[in-house]
């Protein structure tokens, strides 16, 4: 199981190399968000008239590009989802534990360092 | 368990600086439009406010602000988000493309709002998800 774990994210991790080859270079001024028939134009150019934002940062986050927020959301929900998944006990004594779903957390409390 | 520090200064501090995070907070939220700042800025000062209630006033914060109430706060944020995100989709348009959903008023418009409830629901999502990560480390569990 661990082993299949760590195959798939090499091959993940492999997958996401390969296509960051296809991006292009750090800076190039011809690049599609960076020219001027990019989108970083269009956002400078019409962020204000498009949504009555003064500040296109927000602008850009919560609406050209508000899918890619609603992920991010989604991460920080899972994170807090998995850590109570991880850390919370439901009242078993500790060792009776009859699945391995909690066995990530073997004691209740931080061991003091 | 998160237990109280027995000093009356740290009481009494926290809960008077307390109100104030929250007021700043909902500023930096809503004042997302016009300078630095928005939901997740906003809902992380959220959290520390909450944080400081647990660690200066101890149980009695959780009388103010539940251990469920963290985790209940994310989804709902969450969910909040995704249907004003997909609503538009019902009516033909694009993710978070407002102007499709409600036809008669000015797109501009409806993006402005769009803008200000999307950074809304994100400090809670993000108020509530701190919370309860920070409970699950300090408590360890539902007792």
């Amino acid at each position: 199981m661990r082993i299949l774990a760590v195959v798939l994210m090499a091959l993940l991790g492999g997958a996401l190399a390969w296509g960051a080859q296809g991006l292009p270079p750090r800076g190039d001024p011809g690049s599609p968000a960076s020219s001027h028939e990019g989108v970083s134009v269009h956002y400078i150019e019409n962020a204000y008239a498009e949504s009555r934002t003064p500040n296109m940062v927000t602008a850009v986050l919560a609406d050209y590009r508000g899918f890619d927020t609603f992920g991010e959301a989604v991460v920080v929900v899972t994170a807090a989802v998995a850590c109570l998944l991880i850390l919370l006990r439901s009242g078993a004594p500790a060792g009776g534990a009859s699945t391995g779903a909690g066995g990530g957390a073997p004691g209740r409390r931080k061991e003091p360092s | 368990m998160t237990s109280r520090y027995d000093s009356i200064f740290l009481d009494r501090v926290a809960r008077a600086i307390v109100p104030v995070v929250q007021i700043f907070a909902f500023y930096v939220i809503t004042h997302g439009h016009y300078s630095p700042g928005g939901g997740f800025q906003g809902g992380v000062i959220l959290a520390a406010s909450i944080i400081l209630l647990r660690i200066s006033t101890g149980e009695e914060s959780f009388e103010r602000f539940p251990r469920q109430a963290g985790i209940g706060l994310a989804g709902v944020g969450a969910l909040l988000f995704a249907l004003l995100g997909f609503l538009p989709l019902l009516f033909g348009g694009a993710f978070l493309e407002y102007g499709m959903a409600i036809p008669g008023m000015d797109p501009v418009t409806l993006r402005y709002w769009g803008i200000f409830f999307a950074e809304l629901f994100i400090g809670f999502l993000v108020w509530g998800a701190l919370v309860a990560i920070y409970d699950a480390l300090t408590t360890g569990g539902v007792d």
